[in-house]
């Protein structure tokens, strides 16, 4: 990743701000796990599909495997590390744990990503609503049905606040 | 899986941009939303030595823009902006329908309409939903800004009637008269994938319930969206009852020439074509019944 | 959902939470590519654009030339490593052709690796790549069993006059005359695709070697630690001591490709040792599709003679297996011969399978191994019966089934363990009737015909099948007393998400009698265990678990002895609370697990024991099962087919599970559902396509379908526990079984479904959209 052009950016970590002098063609995704070694975001396919790579940027979810870290200047970036900084387990990932959403964990960051963002849109209050939630995203150990129930649970626990 | 070796531009100002193409040509891509093209710069299909990113361009092209009686969508509008306008919804709410059938959120979420629109793949939904509309593209050069007619946009698998050094600036959109609905669906493996083929279908109808005008555009069968005119002509003059719905439905089905890949041959193709075009056709039809109640 | 209906006791039977989530829900799991590797360098391969071909030369200056390019090898480079990798089940009449590592002169499937570029970066090493030129003589190749066993057709292996590997065959009984005085016989032709693991993380391995010890330390995503070991330590010539593999804390996903042993974990460690750097190469998802072994091709033609109340007389069953372009091991098809009678009185049966070389990529174990094309043949001919004789399909398998009563059942045929196929415990009338219970099967039946009707097409499929697992030859545990006063576990099986850290706590919690806070589990690291087999073929909980509980009982023993000893009572006074060993459970007459440590473990320099207590609080065991365990289960599935587009919805799914007693029920049945997704996609999705010249066609995820949560039913899954009198937890394998019959359920269903269309036929898995509307339109036709 230390090729001869370089590109000054600014950009808001997890909160944080941070400078960092990027080359032309390296992926968001291989400057946050490379340079950052924020490596709980993961790569699964490169080509957008699996989801496993998944992080918010400026609200929106989006393939960090598709974007260029150089496009990440001025933005805000939220990776799974930040979902609980304090290493507390956020209610979302409570309820991912609770209903054995996750057995590898390789896409689970993902998972959590999309559906971080998705929850953010509005509540998840029927089985459908969270398949569709949930399908941007592959995971290739649990069958889903823990994850449509953490997400369901997840929704319930965030509207009542 | 990582990109080959390119030199990265991201123009503040569109003639920046524009002098840019002029001078690369060929040798550049432009980088929007980078739903399909950064996939194949990853697997290294697509070898290229500039990259113009036009995401750093003014503000102004990332905002819907309504007039009397059209809508342009610029060139950084992203597919969930538009699939979540409520004013689009409202006015073309076959865009909508579409929209929500491509990919994932996460791909809309970065996505542009323009960015698919020049794309130009023909298994996609948003050319085919234009195919179907009084669309027409604005492209920017450093030579000057032309309009193109959807008729003329799509011209071949990947391949759309810009030159390498143009910019699709924005598609404009004339909203279809009262009395029009449409409709789209299509056929995917899975959720989010892309269609095995798609049918995008506008009828305008008197209020006697006769079509005065049809628009049929299907997906995934040949190498550009395919109007289907004698489906439309068909259609044309008649009321949307039953039998004219059965039979566009096997007339679409002889009009298409789909070749066959490894999920599904022509003749599966063919099948479903019609299959779409009577369910779009009933869908306006039911829509048609919503209206008159 | 879910119930079980097992005895709980201790925290064996129940669900505990995983002690794995924490970290992977933050972020913080330790997958390979997440080690920092000072120094490491980054690799490449080189791989073959061609299915069969010489390779005339490679010239790789211009990628040596490239900055940030430390070293290019081409296989001839590497001369010395060229050895061939072992088929892991091998036969006598095997004509096994030498897969080699990184081969020098000739390709034999596309993605074969050839040449290995090091680089500082993967970016850099990819730019390299490009720049290499091969030159190749292309060779005729083989796409398909099809073409492998044409006459006059290619051959996979240049200078072959045949393409059959092997050919295996199982009897039992007089097959040939019980068919002839059937006094019914139909037969059929069935096919089952190529699919894959794809696990979400991909291969990869870094090594790195110290030449300061000699010590050549390798960390690999494998599922066998120890059998890579072995490998290596054979083919570098070192001793097993000095190379050690590590498959990391987190493994995303493993189901058969990460159990097998592949070329790119023989170069890269050689290559570290060489260049004297560590490298690290992490498989991208395009490597994968080309190179991760495969499974599934086969052809069935299969044949039954049954009496007019539906009996099995006898079954005849022709099998076409793609072994791909060598022989990693004929464990597949060898599983796919026994698997077909399933839980069946079958007295006269003769299995024949022809293993045929291609050119692709190799086949070995993906979750279900064998058995999902064997039970897709054996069950779709069940419903095929059912139709000729217009009985109820239900009532056939009703009629076939071995009974509770019969075990051990004798079949009369081998499994691929080589012990006689004996079914150790199940009660499969129970799967059936709980399945059909749980459908309220009439009333469904009567529903269906109403639908009908109408013109719905609404089917219902069934699907039973045994499963074979807990297979041997043995797997290990080792239980020590840390100095920091800690219970550790030991493993050689390494995990890749099953929740090894939680289950094999559980286990030692029970035979300690120790709180399961106190107990540690550690995986997959061949220095801290000497010897191990792997994860595969649903046999670890059937033998690391007995293995645990040993090991852990015996080490109950050393502590009450020694704390015995220090308190001075009897061993059997001795309780724990907390970490606490007391005696009669007086906690201020107590020894805790630091001081027993710092007593028997730790000791004091030159200073005699106390009397009696013996050095070195550790312990272990090794559970060699005598045979196979076999686990069981009923799918049944609930469809409606869209006659127009092909589309398949499924209204309802039943999986009837056995897999013995279980330890921790909740991670059960997220093995079952996981299969069941994996089932899913071979019933109606995964399609890794080739073409006449054996080229790949589907070689990314927007042509080759993973399902996602929109195509995964909601499942009614409910078990029931028939121990394993095999080994002393009772446990058989849970990993596999909602995979295998999926395919067969689905078909079934489909097939019932359009029935009312003049019976369209559904051949082949996946049951894709197009291939049911081919299906109908060719009814229709005839």
């Amino acid at each position: 990743m230390t090729e001869t052009t370089g590109h000054l950016i600014s950009v808001t970590i997890n909160g944080a701000t941070q400078q960092h002098v990027v080359d032309d063609r390296t992926t968001l995704a291989d400057f946050l796990r490379e340079r950052l070694r924020l490596t709980g975001t993961h790569l699964g396919c490169e080509h957008g599909v699996c989801g496993a790579c998944t992080v918010i940027v400026d609200g929106a979810a989006v393939r960090s495997c598709l974007m260029l870290a150089v496009q990440s200047d001025g933005s805000q970036v939220e990776t799974v590390e930040g979902l609980s900084p304090e290493g507390e387990l956020g209610p979302l990932q409570q309820a991912f744990k609770d209903n054995r959403a996750l057995q590898c964990g390789f896409c689970t960051s993902g998972f959590l990503m999309s559906v971080t963002a998705a929850l953010r849109e509005g509540p998840v209050h029927d089985e459908n609503h969270a398949r569709d939630v949930l399908s941007g995203n592959i995971c290739r150990c649990t069958g889903y049905s823990g994850l449509v129930q953490a997400v369901l649970d997840a929704s319930k626990e965030t509207d009542g606040e | 899986m990582k990109p080959g070796r390119f030199t990265y531009h991201a123009p503040r100002e569109l003639d920046e941009a524009l002098a840019m193409l002029h001078e690369y040509g060929d040798e550049a891509k432009v980088l929007a939303g980078g739903q399909s093209l950064m996939p194949m710069l990853n697997f290294r299909l697509a070898q290229i030595d500039h990259l113009i990113d036009i995401n750093r361009l003014p503000a102004d092209l990332t905002e819907i823009r309504w007039a009397a009686d059209t809508v342009a969508i610029p060139a950084l509008v992203r597919q969930r902006h538009v699939e979540r306008s409520p004013e689009i919804a409202a006015a073309l709410p076959v865009l909508t329908a579409a929209l929500h059938q491509v990919a994932h959120p996460q791909i809309r979420n970065r996505g542009t309409v323009c960015g698919s629109l020049a794309h130009a793949d023909p298994a996609a939904e948003l050319p085919t939903v234009m195919s179907i509309l009084d669309a027409s593209f604005t492209v920017a050069s450093a030579r000057g800004t032309r309009t193109v007619d959807v008729a003329d946009f799509f011209q071949f698998h990947l391949t759309t009637a810009m030159e390498p050094d143009e910019l699709l600036l924005r598609v404009r959109i004339t909203l279809p008269p009262p009395g029009t609905h449409a409709a789209f669906h299509e056929f995917a493996t899975r959720r989010g994938d892309f269609a095995l083929a798609g049918v995008a279908a506008l009828c305008h109808t008197d209020p006697a319930g006769v079509v005065r005008d049809c628009r049929i555009a299907a997906a995934g069968v040949s190498s550009t969206p395919q109007r289907l005119t004698a489906v439309e002509n068909h259609v044309i003059g008649n009321t949307l009852d039953d039998t004219v719905i059965t039979e566009a439905g096997a007339l679409a089905r002889a009009a298409v020439d789909p070749t066959g890949d490894i999920h599904a041959g022509a003749a599966y193709r063919q099948r479903l074509t019609g299959a779409l075009v009577r369910r779009a056709l009933t869908d306006i039809r039911t829509q048609q019944e919503v209206t008159r109640d | 959902m879910s119930d079980h209906a097992g005895a709980v006791k201790g925290m064996i039977g129940t669900s505990v939470a995983r002690r794995e989530d924490d970290r992977l829900l933050t972020g913080r799991g330790r997958y390979l590519d997440d080690l920092e590797l000072p120094g490491a360098l980054a690799a490449a391969f080189v791989r073959s654009t061609f299915a069969h071909a010489n390779i005339r030369s490679i010239d790789a200056e211009a990628a040596r030339a490239l900055p940030g390019v430390i070293a290019v090898y081409t296989g001839a480079d590497l001369m010395e490593i060229q050895k061939p990798l072992a088929p892991k089940v091998t036969h006598p009449q095997l004509r096994d052709h030498p897969r080699l590592p990184m081969p020098p002169r000739a390709v034999h499937y596309v993605g074969e690796p050839i040449a290995v570029v090091i680089a500082r970066t993967r970016y850099l090493a990819e730019d390299a790549i490009e720049l290499i030129e091969v030159d190749y003589e292309e060779l005729p190749a083989v796409g398909s069993t099809a073409a492998a066993l044409a006459p006059g057709g290619p051959m996979a292996h240049e200078g072959d006059d045949t393409n059959i590997a092997v050919t295996l065959s199982q009897s039992a009984g007089n097959t040939d005359q019980a068919m002839r005085d059937a006094p019914h016989t139909v037969s059929a032709e069935f096919t089952v695709t190529r699919g894959g693991g794809h696990s979400m993380e991909c291969r990869a391995v870094a090594a790195r070697h110290d030449p300061a010890t000699g010590q050549l330390v390798v960390w690999d995503t494998t599922q066998s630690p120890h059998y890579a070991r072995q490998q290596l330590s054979t083919i570098y010539d070192m001793p097993e001591d000095d190379i050690r593999i590590i498959a990391p804390p987190d493994v995303g996903g493993g189901f058969g490709p990460k159990a097998q042993f592949y070329g790119e974990e023989v170069v890269i460690p050689w290559v570290a040792k060489k260049i004297g750097r560590p490298v690290k190469w992490v498989e991208d998802r395009s490597e994968n599709f080309v190179s991760a072994m495969m499974e599934r091709s086969q052809t069935h033609r299969i044949e039954v003679g049954f009496d007019d109340e539906g009996h099995l007389i006898a079954v005849r069953d022709h099998v076409e297996h793609d072994q791909g372009a060598y022989c990693a091991g004929l464990q597949v098809p060898s599983i796919t011969t026994s698997t077909v009678p399933g839980p069946y009185h079958v007295p006269n049966i003769h299995v024949e399978l022809l293993a045929c070389y291609t050119n692709m990529v190799p086949t070995s174990s993906v979750r279900g191994a064998g058995r999902p094309q064997a039970v897709f043949a054996m069950e779709r001919m069940m419903d095929r019966i059912a139709e000729h004789l217009d009985i109820d399909p239900a009532l056939v398998r009703e009629r076939n089934l071995i009974q509770a009563d019969e075990f051990p059942y004798e079949v009369g045929i081998t499994f691929r363990d080589g012990s006689p196929l004996t079914y150790d415990s199940g009660d499969f009338p129970a799967l059936l009737s709980g399945t059909l219970d749980r459908l309220d099967y009439p009333n469904l039946r009567a529903e269906q015909a109403e639908l009908r009707a109408e013109g719905r097409l609404v089917g219902i499929g069934l699907a039973c099948y045994v499963e074979g697992c807990g297979l041997g030859p043995y797997e290990g545990a080792k239980v020590r007393l840390t100095n920091r006063g800690r219970i550790l576990v030991t493993l050689a099986a390494a995990g890749q998400g099953q929740g090894y850290e939680t289950v094999y706590a559980q286990i030692a919690s029970d035979a300690l009698g120790l709180d399961m806070a106190y107990i540690d589990v550690t995986t997959g690291d061949t220095s801290k265990i000497p010897f191990g087999q792997g994860t595969f073929a649903s046999r670890i909980t059937a033998t690391a678990g007995p293995a645990t509980y040993q090991a852990a009982q015996q080490m109950r023993e050393r502590l009450t002895e020694t704390a015995a000893i220090l308190l001075k009572c009897h061993p059997a006074e001795i309780t724990f609370v907390g970490d606490r060993a007391c005696l009669d459970g007086d906690t201020d007459k107590a020894k805790t697990l630091l001081e027993l440590a710092q007593v028997a473990n730790v000791g004091k320099h030159g200073i005699t024991l106390p009397k009696g207590v013996r050095a070195g609080l550790e312990t272990s065991a090794y559970f060699a099962p005598e045979r196979a365990a076999y686990a069981s289960g009923a799918h049944a599935a609930v469809v409606e087919v869209d006659p127009d587009t092909g589309g398949v919805t499924i209204l309802k799914y039943v999986i009837g599970h056995d897999c013995g007693n279980v330890i921790n029920p909740k991670l059960v049945d997220g093995q079952v559902l996981g299969g069941f997704a994996h089932g899913i996609g071979n019933a109606m999705y995964e399609e890794a396509a080739y073409d006449a010249d054996a080229q790949p066609q589907a070689a990314s995820y927007l042509d080759y379908s993973l399902v996602s949560a929109t195509e995964v039913p909601d499942v009614e899954l409910f078990h029931i526990h028939t121990p394993s009198p095999l080994n002393p937890l009772g446990a058989k394998g849970a990993g596999e079984g909602g995979t295998i019959p999926a395919p067969a359920a689905i078909a079934n269903a489909v097939e019932d479904a359009l029935r009312p269309l003049g019976a369209p036929r559904i051949n082949h898995a996946p049951v894709t959209p197009a291939r049911i509307v081919d299906a109908i339109e060719h009814a229709a036709a005839t």
